[in-house]
Formats: C-alpha cells, structure tokens, sequence
C-alpha cells in the first residue's frame, strides 16, 4: 500500500544480537495489542460470512461463533437457495449494469472534460473549473427529489439507465478534478511534438492522454465502480432494485430471514473486496490524491 | 467513497495550452465538444435540481410545486420532533466520529510504524471501506443482536457477567407452595422453625434441561432433634403430584444454598444441597428460626444489552461507523508520516525527548495539515449518513436513530411524500456543508 518509510538507519552503539533481541522483546506488548485489533477489525465480516454459511434453523438458537465447535453445521444451502432466487439474479445483474455503466459514462466525461481544462485554451477556463469542482460539495440528496418527479412524468423511473445517469453526474466533479490535476502534470513537450505534427486534438487525446492517463483512470474507475456497486439511496428511491435493495426489502423480518440476508449481503460485498485487493494500489492512490498532497 | 475524496487540495497550478492548431473559433468549438458530455450531466442531473431544489423548499407538500408557504417547512424542521431528533443525533455524529476516527487513524499509523507487517494490518483494518456502510450496518446487526446467545456483542458482555457474578442454579424457579414468599430475590419459608424441625422447599417451573446435574429422587427430611433438617425438591412430577409433598418421581435439586437466620435475621448457619435435595444445620440452640434461600441461587443469568434499542441505537451506530472510517483515516495519516522529514524526528530523539514528546510535539504538529483533512472530509460524510442507520437500525427505533439525510429521505419517499418539507431538509444538509465550499474556493483563489 504506502510505502514504509524506514529509510533512516542511525547506527546505535551496540547493535549485536542480543540488542536486537531486547528490542524486539519490548515490542512484544505492542505487537500482541495490534494483532487483538487487527481481529477485532476482521470479526464482523467474518461473522457474517459464518452466519451465511448456518441453516436458518440453527442460526436462531445458536450464535454462529458455535460452528467452531460443529463444523458440521456449515452448509452452503443458503447460498444455493439464493442462488436459484431468480430475485437475486436479476438484482446481481441490475447491480452489474449500473456499475459498469456508471463507471465507463463517468470516465469517458470526466477524461474529455478533464482534457479540456488541462490542455486547451477558452475563456472562463478556470473559473468553469472552480465551479465544477465546487458542485463536489453539493449532496445527493439536493437532486432526489426533483428528479424522482421528472422521472415519473416521462416514465422513465425505475430503469437502470435513469440510475446510472444520476449517479454519473454526482461522479463528475470528483472525476475532472482528479483527471485534470493529472493530466495537467503530463510533459507539455509531448503534447506540444503531437500538435505541431498536426494531430487533432480528439487524436491527442485518445492517443496520447488516455494512455499516459492510464493510473488516475484506474484510481477513478475503481471508486466509481465500488461506489455506485454499494449504492442504496438512488436506487431505493428511483425503484431499480439491485443487491443492496433486494436486501434492503427483507430487513423487516430481520430474524425469519437472516438465511438470505446474510449470504446476499456477503455475496454483495465479494466483488468489492475483490475489486479492492486486485486494484488497492490505486484505491489508495485515489484516496490520497483527493486528500492530501 | 466519493464522498471520501472531497478535499481542500488547490488543483495543480495550470499550464499554459500550447499554441492551438486551428483559429479562436476552432479554439473554442474544440473545448466546447470536449466539456459537452459533462456539462450536460452536470447541468440536468446536479444543477437544475438542485436550484429547483431551494425553491421547492419554498412550497407546500405536494404537486410540481405547491402552494407557497414561505419558511413554513423550515419552521417544521425544527419544530418536529422527529427532525428535531434527526438534527440531535446529527449533531451527535458530527461531535463524535470526526475526532475518534482521527484519533484512531493517527494512533494506528504511529504505531505501525514500529511493526514488520504494517501491510497486514493497514489491510485489515482498511478492509471495510470497501464494504458497502449498507452491508456493514448488517454486519453489525447480527453483531448487536439482543439475545447473548446470537449476538457476538452480548456474548462476550454474557461471558464477562458470568465470570464476575456466576448466575444462579434456578434462574427461572418459583415456589409451588404460598407457604414460600419472595424476599429480596430470594425465597424464605414462613413457617417458624426451632431444633428438631423440618423446612420444605418446594420449588416449580423448573424446565428438564435446566435441572443441575446430579439430582436424583428427592428425599424427605427425617426430623433430627437438635438440628433443623429439609429438602429442596422441584415438586412436580408428570401427572401433577400433590404440592408441597415430597413424592416418588419427584427430584431433588442439588447445589443450592440454603440459610439459617434467627429470630434478629442473622444468618446463623447456611447447608447446600446434595443429589436429593437435603440439608441439614445441626447443632442449633433452641430458639426460633427462619430457614431461606439465597438471591444468588436465583440470579438471571446476563440477558444483553439492547443495542439496537431505542437509547443505545445512536451509539451502536457511532461505533460501526468508527470501525469502517477508521482505516480511511489511518492510511491518509500514515501516508503523511511517510513524507515527514524523518531528520526531525530523528534530531528531537538525539535531543533526547522522549517518544511520548517526539509525538506530541513534533509528529502531531507537522501532521496537522493532514489531520485537519481527515476531520474535515469525516464531518462531511457524517453529515451525509443514511444507508447504515436505514441497514442497523430496525424499523422500530429508526425514529430514535434519525438523522438529517434519513429524515430528508423519510420525509420525502416513506409514506408521506412531503416534498416541501423533505426539500427544505435538503437544503438544511446542503447549507451545512457550504462552510467547506467556501473553504475550497478561498484555497483555490490563493494558489490559481
């Protein structure tokens, strides 16, 4: 993830083996606190993964930490009964589209839009850019009411593409600020060679910024994808159901239901973590260029 | 996990556009092509709505916009009691997970520097951002559940009770008989006692499983003269039986303390139990004497806190949140060690401070700038929270758990479709948010 900075070495007066030694020794306190937290951070999602794995029957009169007791309990009938629930089905596959769509809409605006106040020159260019990073600060919730109603008066509500479209424009401002700060550090002298080889600027920037843009592109792509993957509020309120919805409708009956609940949350929460691990390089480069310099 | 990424970062100074290939015109035509797609998204999806937004909060429930009413649904705002309660709780969050998820944040990264496996434990505990704070609220819900047998939470409070007060061996018994009467969470016999006596305890409502082991067919007291004898029997067999009356087919309960107090209520002597239910004191003084039994025999066993009940929901909630922030928080701090100018830290230490100075006067000042991002950017997400309350929180204390983005989305798609007051609500969380706005725009100013 971030680098380890133990660059500095200061040479200690006697640093043989057995110094070492001691010193590792007094560590072992600290050691001992930071693996107790590191489980106490992991037990929930294990929790939940272990429930998921517990017929229902067993889950209500026992907590699931038994099944290391009887590991003979674990079965993976929850997650076959779910997945023949054509319910479940559809609303993995609504969770797909809108992420996907979402992500390629927000990456294509945000790279031109990013280009055009990087690269190219008009007026009000940096004024228009203030005011598009400004609308970062604007909540969703400012844009669910009025877009619920023209929804409904063009029949449109309720489709995947009335969801990815909202979540695209709330995506933007994120988007060009992070894709125009980068592109603005790509090498003038590159452009500058590609223009006066006359390529146009479509060309340049297909060419020339998506490629060297490649690392910002990824960082962008993969929050876009985890954010609108874990969304609840749009979609909830636009009437698409993908996973978290689908969940969402079987929370009233908490208990009678935790064999699907569980399993479908754990199921929704797979592809993230595997986005997450597979890409955390620039999950944590899209973090931090958003946060700190 | 935007949301995450609102930031106080002027963007890089801007670079001159080389020297354009067509006229003014073709100039301005090309930008225009490039910023279209944007602009149109931003344009009918953010910026139409939300003006329409302000000036919805001006008008009455229903229709495009209603009747006008003026700063009416402000007034409901904070007149009703459960946004009043929303706006509570908000604040509530915004006074408490800022400063802990910093806090944390920079704890954790000041600590992993000392370890070989930071790498491990900054993904540990980095993992739950990726986790939607919707499937983190289930998470925690099965984490929280009341009874301590299904949730995590309460069976470790359970396991602690226990060890610091074992519950009783009959949690759930009562007397079969009237002769027996409550006293102070225990049982005391009524009937006067002296030497040579007998106490009978009959006890009831005592499930097979929850038997002590070891009990077998209860034995009737033979009087003894000098001693006060008795049994502890559960008095009841299948059929009914006669109550107060040892029978066959009835069992003794061993392992129960019984106590002998005298005429004053001192406790002269306590016997437990064996297999059949008998006790004996022997070698007591004539007099008269009353024979019970102890509280503790009948101490209900740790029943769970209700977490997810209506006083402690807020900070069930607090608590979630923390866990998934805190790895946030810890990742950009420990990014801002890395880039510290490690000589200062070292020059300090050859100065002779101690680590606990090194921290507090040296690590935490220069990371202040970052720290102050964190806060920030946590404030911001605070304010916005909606999706763990609406997973955590049962539907039942939902009311209680309410805050500011919840009761917009109550208010406006749950039932009552009220789009004025749910509008206002809107623009009461968007105002709340301004003050970093204008911050953003102030460094901007500063640095383009």
């Amino acid at each position: 993830m971030v680098a380890h900075a133990e660059t500095v070495v200061v040479p200690r007066p006697h640093d043989n083996l057995a110094a070492r030694i001691l010193r590792a020794l007094a560590k072992t306190p600290l050691q001992i606190l930071l693996v107790v937290i590191g489980l106490l951070w992991l037990v929930p999602t294990i929790g939940l993964f272990v429930t998921s794995i517990v017929p229902q029957s067993a889950i209500t009169t026992a907590g699931w930490w038994k099944i290391f007791a009887h590991p003979s309990l674990a079965t993976f009938s929850n997650y076959s009964a779910l997945f023949h629930n054509a319910g479940l089905t559809g609303a993995l596959k609504t969770t797909a589209y809108i992420a996907v769509g979402n992500t390629l809409l927000v990456v294509v605006a945000g790279a031109l839009a990013g280009y055009a106040f990087a690269w190219l020159e008009f007026p009000g260019r940096d004024w228009l850019f203030i005011g598009v990073v400004a609308l970062l600060v604007v909540p969703l919730q400012m844009a669910l009411i009025p877009m619920f109603r023209f929804y409904n008066e063009l029949r449109f509500g309720g489709t995947v593409l009335s969801v990815i479209l909202f979540h695209a424009a709330f995506g933007l401002p994120f988007a060009i600020f992070l894709l125009r700060n980068f592109f603005v550090g790509i090498p003038k002298d590159i452009l500058e060679s590609a223009r006066i080889d006359g390529a146009s600027e479509m060309r340049i920037f297909l060419r020339l910024i998506l490629p060297l843009g490649l690392p910002a592109i990824a960082s962008l792509a993969i929050f876009q994808f985890l954010w609108t993957w874990n969304d609840l509020i749009v979609s909830l309120t636009f009437g698409t159901t993908p996973i978290t919805v689908f969940i969402f409708d079987q929370l009233r009956e908490f208990s009678s239901s935790i064999d699907v609940i569980a399993p479908a949350s754990f199921i929704s929460l797979v592809i993230p973590l595997a986005v997450f691990f597979a890409f955390q390089r620039y999950f944590v480069q899209g973090l931090l260029a958003g946060s700190v310099k | 996990m935007t949301d995450a990424s609102i930031t106080v970062e002027p963007p890089a100074r801007a670079v001159p556009p080389g020297p354009a290939s067509g006229g003014a015109l073709s100039r301005y035509r090309t930008g225009a092509l490039f910023l279209l797609p944007a602009f149109v998204l931003l344009g009918v999806w953010l910026l139409y709505p939300t003006i329409y937004t302000i000036i919805r909060s001006f008008f009455g429930p229903s229709g495009y916009l209603g009747g006008w009413v003026g700063i009416d649904n402000y007034r409901t705002l904070f007149t009703t009691s459960t946004l009043v309660t929303a706006i509570k709780n908000s604040a509530i969050w915004v006074a408490v997970v800022p400063a802990f998820v910093t806090a944390i944040g920079l704890i954790f990264a000041v600590l992993i520097e000392r370890i070989r496996w930071s790498v491990a434990f900054k993904t540990v505990v980095f993992l739950p951002m990726a986790i939607s704070a919707f499937a983190t609220g289930v998470t925690w819900r099965i984490m929280y559940q009341q009874d301590p047998s299904q949730g995590a939470i309460n069976a470790l409070g359970r396991t602690v009770s226990d060890a610091v007060t074992a519950p009783g061996v009959l949690p759930s018994a009562i007397p079969s008989t009237s002769l027996l009467q409550p006293d102070g969470g225990g049982l005391v016999l009524k009937t006067p006692l002296h030497p040579g006596g007998v106490a009978l305890f009959g006890l009831t409502a005592i499930a097979p499983a929850d038997m002590p082991t070891g009990s077998k067919q209860a034995l009737k007291p033979v009087s003894k003269p000098g001693a006060i004898v008795g049994t502890v029997w559960r008095d009841f067999k299948p059929g009914g039986g006669k109550l107060g009356v040892v029978e066959q087919g009835e069992l003794g309960i061993p392992g129960v303390t019984v106590q002998l107090h005298d005429s004053s209520g001192k406790v002269v002597q306590s016997a437990k139990t064996d297999g059949a239910g008998t006790f004996d004191f022997t070698g007591v003084p004539a007099g008269t004497y009353q024979a019970g039994i102890g509280s503790q025999t009948f101490a209900k066993p740790f029943g769970g806190y209700s977490w997810l009940g209506p006083k402690l929901i807020t900070p069930s909630l607090l608590i979630a949140y923390i866990w998934i922030w805190a790895g946030f928080s810890m990742v950009v701090v420990a990014a801002g060690l890395a880039a510290m100018p490690r000589d200062v830290l070292e020059a300090a230490r050859t100065d002779g401070a101690s680590e606990w100075q090194v921290f507090r006067r040296v690590t935490v000042p220069l990371l202040a700038p970052v720290l102050s991002v964190v806060f920030i950017t946590m404030i911001i997400n605070v304010l916005k929270v909606f999706d763990i309350v609406i997973a955590l929180a049962p539907e039942s204390t939902q009311a209680n758990a309410n805050v500011i983005a919840l009761a917009m989305w109550r208010t406006a798609f749950s039932g009552t479709f009220d789009f004025g007051t749910g509008s206002a609500i809107a623009v009461f969380l968007f105002l709340l948010v301004i003050p970093v706005l204008a911050l953003n725009i102030r460094r901007f100013r500063r640095e383009v």
